[in-house]
Formats: structure tokens, sequence, C-alpha cells
């Protein structure tokens, strides 16, 4: 297909404001699914993200509309995922921004419209579900255009759920989106903008071809890694994998490349040919760093081979992880990980349990800090803080720029939190009469816990929050580690501003008194800054444990019960003669908010 | 450990008739029937003709338990007690409201030496939430009745932690036992099994009560302990010696299982364990009496105990008692690491070639045992 009939979208749009609903009815318009074949949300081929409602892995789908090719990228629609999000946009021309028209437009799609506008996409404003009793498609209009800067009559109105309106979506698409403007002839580059990894078929790389043409059995090489590989396989998707004899510049597909090592193919590389090459690569992904951090620990020590297995794979899938192997007294081997933010994390711990069956112990998540010591001139990066050294003659923290948006009753409530949060008020503005724009600076570290847990109870749900990293700045902070029977539990070790320092250090020792368990002895917890203790509880010791009877009936039974017994001690950790249960490493999270301040 | 198979000295025979059945028992019992007993009865004799070829000559210990075996039709009993081997140690176990004095003058002509009598509680209220049949004055009637017998070997089964029951509550029961003199006690606290009646209607009463009677594990040792009584296995005491004339009045057959030795049960749901082999009759009353009357061995489980499976329960088994452990007889089922750490609590005193649970050990004894025993247990 010549580029002037190619066009590459992606679909913009904050979580249930029904993204995969159209998509899905985009496939059925083209003929390129059967009404029968049609699963609802087709595109979100895992699990994971068909139960949590959310798209974590783009994909490419190939349509066809009145003579145009329609390449259909889809980008993930969380506030973790900006940086796949830029990916995605980057392989398009253009963007269908979807926003639900009794909602309005939520702090998700603000951010991601503003990462459209900087990747000079064209943006096509929709707004869906006009459909609904409570829709305002009006006022949702209004907000669209005002944010784009679009005339309003320029918004299309559809219901993705009946269909109706997506035909002129579609037109829209071929109309008002540009061409690509690749250079056919010139050495060929694409940009790896997804990738997965088959267990028969090794790496599978989405790219978006933007010179050039690609042909199977070429041979190939990745610029940045200098990985060569011969092309097994090209072709798109449509949904189902169609092999091809090539893709073309513009053109949007797979490249199956038999690798088998995860890490020899980095997502965000540019392939080209390895006879003729391409002079330079195309210009690189935005490069997001992790500032979540959190330990993952195979609860069976045994496991440990297997974990570091499965963030290897993860990690082809996934740019944005990172790990490290870490050490813990208290948690034996496992690894330092960071993460884009908490949705982040939770997904990648849910998908080393679910898909590699793994038992993990995730320690409660931390931010980066930047620590410089005295004497020393450069600054060190600081993932753990029990690696927070004493006597640091500087410490800094990274800072967010956060946007909220909520409706006006609710800006109290939220500055409040904020201030809570040692959060300094940037801003506020409305975006329409009801609705209000917030934007603070808060440390990373006040929202890695509960925060958006807060927001959202706080809030009744209403509340809708994005952020961008901002840099880092000192703070006046300070380590609390914790002691459980007297051996320091470096797994429990936080970095909190010192002015909470008492406060969360009490709420701390008072949590994991309710979740450890008695035990033969009385356990003392203590949370100390230093050598200062500044918060102690006691789990008191059991009284009794015993097996009531047991006689030459039910020895059997008996001896089961203790069996499962130890089975039981298997699943905690053991910290000294203490045993710690799993959930207990994740105390810290579930501080009440009223014990923060 | 393990005998040969011709030298097994312990047999356990089950009698599962009942009056009634109580709300927290999940033994085998069969209420009623009484026509059925002698039938019941001829087929026990025919299981210990068929079984009864490992037994030595004469027997340690006879246990006759239950159910209710003081409930079984006398004509029946008579005939089971004339057709028993001889033994040493011959027990029954009794509920209060079936003792009458003809029934002590059967027994003791039958060479019965020890009666179980099931008190667990002196107080109308509790006896009834567990929803036994006698009353207080049966208990103490039926205790006297049979010492006026000449029974000098009675012991006492009391429940503690029963719903409702307060502090005071279980210093009057255990005033009331202790009044009596019994040769020996069995304290057990009340397990509210799942599934059972019982635990249907007290289970949610007993979670809220947990915190208020965990120490009366504690109040019940103290108390018999300071009345003489000897603590010798988790949930018994007796008499200690200098109290009973020099006499070991420990329970023989129970102290048989304690010890990790063979013993052969018979009846239904009776279970039996020789030479590494356990075998459990099933529970259908039908089917065991069926199978023997056409000369068939009923029908029965049969679980083969490994090597390590058998000296984990001689360890979880010898840990209940007062005695000292030979390390000798465990060792492979103890984990070092865990013992060191137990003997740094406190919990567990290992001598050179044997260990034992200190007093607070004793109290924890479950958890004890479950931390010292090597993760390869079941293997």
């Amino acid at each position: 297909m010549d580029q002037q009939h190619i066009r590459n979208f992606s679909i913009i749009a904050h979580i249930d404001h029904g993204k995969s609903t159209l998509a899905d009815r985009i496939l059925q318009l083209t003929d390129t699914v059967s009404a029968r074949e049609m699963r609802d949300q087709l595109l979100d081929s895992m699990e994971l993200e068909r139960e949590r409602g959310i798209t974590i892995k783009a994909q490419a789908v190939r349509v066809q509309w009145k003579g145009y090719e329609l390449n259909l990228i889809d980008t993930p629609g969380h506030v973790d995922f900006t940086y796949e999000v830029s990916r995605s946009l980057q392989a398009c021309e253009g963007a269908l921004l979807v926003v639900d028209a009794a909602q309005g437009i939520e702090a998700q799609t603000l951010a991601n419209a503003y990462l459209a506008i900087e990747n000079d996409l064209e943006i096509v404003p929709v707004v869906n579900k006009i459909d609904l009793p409570q829709a305002d498609p009006d006022r949702a209009a209004a907000e669209v255009a005002d944010l784009i800067g679009e005339d309003a009559d320029r918004v299309l109105r559809i219901s993705a759920k009946t269909g109706d309106g997506v035909v002129a979506v579609l037109d829209a698409i071929v109309e008002r989106i540009g061409a690509p403007e690749g250079v056919p002839d010139a050495p060929p580059r694409a940009l790896i903008f997804d990738s997965s990894y088959d267990q028969y078929r090794g790496v599978v790389a989405f790219v978006r071809v933007v010179d050039g043409v690609f042909r199977p059995r070429q041979a190939l090489r990745a610029m940045a890694l200098g990985t060569r590989f011969e092309a097994q396989e090209i072709g798109f998707m449509s949904p189902a994998m169609r092999p091809v004899e090539e893709l073309r510049a513009g053109e949007v597909g797979y490249v199956i490349t038999g690798l088998k090592d995860v890490s020899e193919l980095r997502v965000g590389d540019t392939l080209t040919s390895d006879r003729s090459s391409a002079g330079s690569p195309l210009p690189g992904y935005k490069d997001v760093k992790p500032m979540v951090f959190a330990g993952l620990f195979p609860t069976d020590s045994d496991e440990y081979p297997e974990l570091r297995d499965a963030l290897e794979r993860l990690k082809l899938n996934d740019a944005a992880l990172f790990y490290e192997p870490e050490t813990s007294q208290a948690l034996g081997f496992g690894f330092r990980c960071g993460f884009l933010g908490l949705l982040h994390m939770e997904i990648v711990r849910e998908r080393l349990e679910r898909e590699f069956d793994l038992d993990l112990i995730v320690t409660a998540p931390n931010v980066a800090y930047r620590v410089r010591l005295p004497n020393e001139p450069d600054w060190r990066e600081v993932h753990t803080p029990s690696d927070l050294p004493d006597g640091a003659e500087e410490v800094e923290e990274p800072f967010i720029k956060a946007s909220i948006i909520v409706p006006k009753e609710y800006v109290g409530t939220i500055m409040e939190l904020n201030n809570d949060r040692r959060g300094r008020f940037d801003h506020l503005e409305y975006l329409s009469p009801e609705r209000v724009h917030l934007v603070y600076e808060l440390p990373l570290g006040e929202i890695v816990l509960d925060y958006y847990d807060q927001l959202k109870s706080r809030t009744r749900g209403y509340a809708s929050f994005d952020y961008d990293f901002d840099g880092f700045r000192a703070g006046t902070l300070v380590r609390v580690d914790v002691l459980v029977g007297g051996e320091p539990v470096d797994a429990l070790s936080l970095i909190v501003h010192r002015e909470f320092a008492y406060e969360r250090g009490k709420a701390l020792v008072e949590k994991l008194r309710e979740e450890i368990p008695r035990q033969m002895f009385d356990v003392p917890i203590q949370a100390a800054i230093g050598a200062r203790v500044v918060a102690r509880e006691t789990v008191k010791a059991r009284r009794k444990d015993v097996l009531a009877k047991c006689y030459g009936g039910d020895i059997t039974r008996k001896r089961k019960l203790l069996e499962k017994q130890k089975a039981g001690k298997k699943r905690m950790k053991q910290v000294g003669a203490v045993e710690v249960p799993q959930e207990a490493f994740l105390a810290v999270l579930n501080l009440n908010d009223g014990a923060r301040k | 450990m393990a005998q040969t198979a011709s030298g097994v000295r312990h047999l356990y025979v089950h009698l599962p008739f009942c009056s009634s059945r109580c709300g927290y028992c999940d033994f085998v019992t069969v209420v009623g029937r009484e026509a059925d007993h002698a039938r019941y009865v001829r087929a026990l004799l025919r299981e210990l003709e068929l079984e009864g070829g490992v037994l030595a000559a004469p027997l340690d210990t006879v246990y006759l338990g239950g159910g209710t075996p003081t409930f079984t039709e006398e004509g029946a009993l008579q005939e089971l007690l004339a057709a028993l081997p001889p033994s040493r140690e011959l027990t029954i176990e009794a509920n209060p409201e079936t003792v009458t004095p003809e029934l002590a003058a059967t027994l003791g002509a039958a060479g019965v030496a020890r009666v179980s009598l099931g008190a667990q509680s002196f107080s109308a209220r509790l006896l009834s939430v567990l929803d036994r049949v006698a009353s207080p004055d049966d208990v103490r009637r039926a205790f006297y009745t049979l010492r006026d017998a000449g029974f000098d070997n009675i012991s006492i089964d009391l429940i503690y932690g029963i719903p409702g029951q307060e502090p005071a509550d279980l210093a009057h029961d255990l005033a009331e036992a202790l009044a009596l003199e019994p040769a020996h006690v069995s304290a057990y606290e009340l397990e509210a099994k799942p599934g059972t009646r019982f635990t249907h209607a007290h289970g949610a009463a007993l979670e809220r009560q947990a915190e208020a009677m965990e120490g009366y594990f504690e109040t019940v040792v103290a108390t018999l302990t300071d009345d003489g009584y000897r603590w010798y296995e988790t949930a018994n005491f007796c008499l200690a010696p200098d109290r009973a004339g020099g006499r070991d009045l420990r329970a023989k057959h129970n102290l048989g299982y304690w010890l990790g030795r063979d013993y052969l049960g018979i009846g239904v749901g009776a279970v039996g364990t020789v030479a590494g082999r356990r075998v459990r009759n099933a529970p259908s009353l039908r089917r065991y009496v069926e199978a023997l009357e056409r000369g068939d061995a009923p029908p029965r489980e049969v679980e083969e105990l490994s090597p390590g499976v058998q000296t984990a329960e001689r360890a979880m088994l010898g840990l209940r008692l007062d005695e000292p452990l030979p390390l000798a007889d465990v060792r492979a089922a103890i984990d070092g690491e865990e013992l060191a750490g137990l003997e740094r609590a406190g919990l567990v005193s290992a001598g050179g070639d044997a260990i034992a649970l200190t007093t607070r050990g004793r109290f924890l004894g479950g958890g004890v045992t479950a931390r010292l025993l090597a993760p390869t247990m079941s293997r």
C-alpha cells in the first residue's frame, strides 16, 4: 500500500470511557472481524487486562476502510504508563481523543492529550456514550474543544456501544489524519514500539516501518544493542497474525525474530537492514526512569532462580521494569525492582504470581532518594530505605507535579489531603463551572503509599489524578528502623520527613502488633531513629497451644494437624526467633491516615 | 518401638452404643439399637478371633472405649467381658447415668481394674450445654457406687472451656472433682470440631470467649498439681505415688500409645497400629457386622507408616509425657536448629541423650512439637 493510503492512529481515553468498545466497533464495521468472531474487548489479550478493565500492552491491528489501510495502535490508559503511551504515539500520525459524555475530561485524558500534542499528532476529538441518560455531550464537547483548541462543531459525537456515529469516526481518520511521510527507497528503518515473547517463535517485535522495506529472511540489526538476526516472518495483525512478503514505509506490523534471549532486543530500538544499514537510528523514545521501588522476595527461598527468570521475561515486554539483586537479612535473596508507579508494581506482582506461579513477598514501596555524604563530591542514588547511610550530609527526594481534577465541592478536602502530604499549592483553574483542575507539587514519597486510595475515598471516586516527575529536592528526611524481637528488620525500614517520624513509627509498630501472630514468647516491636527508640509495642506470648487429646484412634489426624501447623509456619518469614507473616511487610501501606499527620 | 507381630501387648475394644449423642462428640457412636448389641458383640469376638493371633499372652492392657461401653446391653457386655483375653489392667469407660450397683458388681467380677467415668462437669448448666444426660448428683453417686464396689482406680473426665464457663465455674468443677479423691483425672479443653452440631450452635460464643478462657489450662494444671496430682501427660493427671501408696496410677493402656507401642484395635471404627501398619475399621456398624457374619474381615483402611513417620509420631506422642524422651529414638525426626532455639527460649530442656519439654513448653506443647519436627516428617 502506498503511504498516501495509510493512516496510523491511536485511541486516547480514560479508563472506562469506551476505548475498547470503540476499537471493537471499528473491527466490526470494517469487516475485520465477523460478528461471530467478535469477543468483547478483543484487543485486551491478557487475562489480567480484562479483569482490571485496563490495557497494559500496546498492540496494532490493521483494518481496511474505503480503500485505505488503517492501523489502530492500542495504548494503555493509566497514569503509570505514560511511557508506553509515548511509544505508541510516536508510531502514529493521529489520535482519537475519546471522552465520556457523562464524565467529561479526566486528568488522564489531559496528560495523554498533551503528550499527543507534543508529538505533533492530529487529534480527532470524540465524545462517546451519548446514548447514556446522564450524558451531557455539549458540556463534554466544549471541554474537549477548549482543551485542544478546536471548534466544538468538529467534535464527533458517538455511541461506541450502539455503533452510532462510528462510520463518521472512520471517515474522519481518513480525512483529518495525515499520511505517513517516510522515504520508501531509503535504507529500512522501523521503530519497535512493543514486543512480546512467544515460547515457540521467540521474541516478536511490533514495529512501525518509517523508511524503506522489510522482507522475510532479511538480515536485520537492532541499532542500539547491535543484535543481529534474520526476520523469520513478517506480517500484520488483523487481528490474527497475517504473514506478508513485505512491510513498506508507513506500515505497521510485526517481525518474528527467532531470538530466544530476552535481553537481546529492546523496546525503543530501531530495526534496520544489516547489509544496507540506515545511517542513524530513529529518535529514541522518552527515557523514563523508575521512581517507585520495592523489594520482591520469593516466599520460598528455593524459588529465587524462578523469580529471576520470570523477571527477565517480563522485562522483555516491559522496558520500564527495572530490577537488581537484593539481599535482605529478613527476607533473604530477592530483587529490588523499580516501577513507573504503584499500578505498574501491582501488575508486575500479579503477573509474576499468576503467569509464573510464584509466591512473593513484596515490601512496601518507596521512592528513589539521592544522598551525598560528607567529603564526597558525588550524589548517590538510594533505592532501599535501609541503604540510607547514617550521617548523610544532604538527602533529596523526588517531587512530582500533580494534576487533580475534581468536582468543585471537593477542592477543600483535596487541599487538606495535599497539605498533610507536604504538598505545595501551585495553581487551580476551572475547566467548567463545576469542575476544577488543581495543580500541586508533592513529594513522590507521600504518594506511593495510599495517596490514590485516599484521593478516591475522599471524593467518592470523583477525583482523577495524574502526575509528572518534577526533579529532586532537598528534604529533612530520616530513616526509621523497625526491630522485631530485638532484631532489625531491614525490609521494614522507611524514610520519612523528620516531622512525621514519631507518628509514622508509632502507627507502624501498632499495625505490626496486629499483623504478627502471638508466639511462644513476648515479642517486642520497636521503631527507632538511629539508636533512639521512638515507639514500642509488644505481642504477648501465647499461654497455651496443645492438642487436647491424643489416643490410639486419632494419632494420624493429630500428626496431620502438626504437619499443617508446620506448613503454615513455612509461609511465614523467620526474623530471629519470630515468625512474621507476609502481610506484615506491607503494614506500612495500611497505616490509617489519621496516624500519618 | 515396634514389637514383633506376636507380641502386641495392648488391645483396644470399641463399643459404640450411647443412649444419646452429645453435641461435641466426634467419635464413632450409635444411639440406642439395644437389639443390635448382642449381634455386635458376637461380631467383635469374631474379629478378635481373626486378628488376635498377634496378641501377647498375657496382655498388658485391655481398654473398652466408646461410645458408652457401660450402656451396652448387660448380657452382651457380660459375654464380651468373659471372652476377653487376660490382661494386667482392664479399663472400661462409663457414663455416670449407667452406673448401678449391679453393673459395678458385674465389672468387678469380670476383672475390670479401672473405670474411666465421664463426668465432664459438676455444673448442671454446663452439663446441659454439653448435652450430657447425667446431673452432678448422678456423677457423685456413680463415683461412690463404684468405690463401694471396691474400685480404687477410678478416673474422672473433665471438660473445660465450655461456652458460658466462668473462672468460678472452673474452680467449682475442679474442687468437686478433687473432693472425690479420684486416682486419676483427664482434663480436656473442649474442642469445637468443625461439622459437629455443637460447633454450629456454640462456635461463635467460643470464639468470643477464647481470650477469657486462655488461662484455664494453667488453672487446671496448677490446681491439680497443688493437690498432689502428677501432670504426667498433656491432659492427664494421676495421684502421685506418695499419695497412692507408692502405686503408679498412670493409665497404662494410654501410656502404651504415648510410648509408641503397638496396639490392636477391634470394633467398628477402631484403629490399631502393628508393625508400622495402621488399620482403621470403617465406621459403618451395619457393614462391620455383616462382614464378620460372612466370616470376612471388616472393611478397613490401611495406612503404611514410613520409618520417618513412625519416628515423628514417636516424638509427637512422647513429648506429651512428663518423662524425658530418649533422643536416640527420635533424633531423625528432630530439627536440630529448632531444638537449639527452643532450648534458648526455655521451652525444651535437652540433657545429653534425652529431651523434655519444660513446664512452659508443655503448655505450648503443640506449637513446640510442630517446630521441633523436621520438615521431612511426612516422608
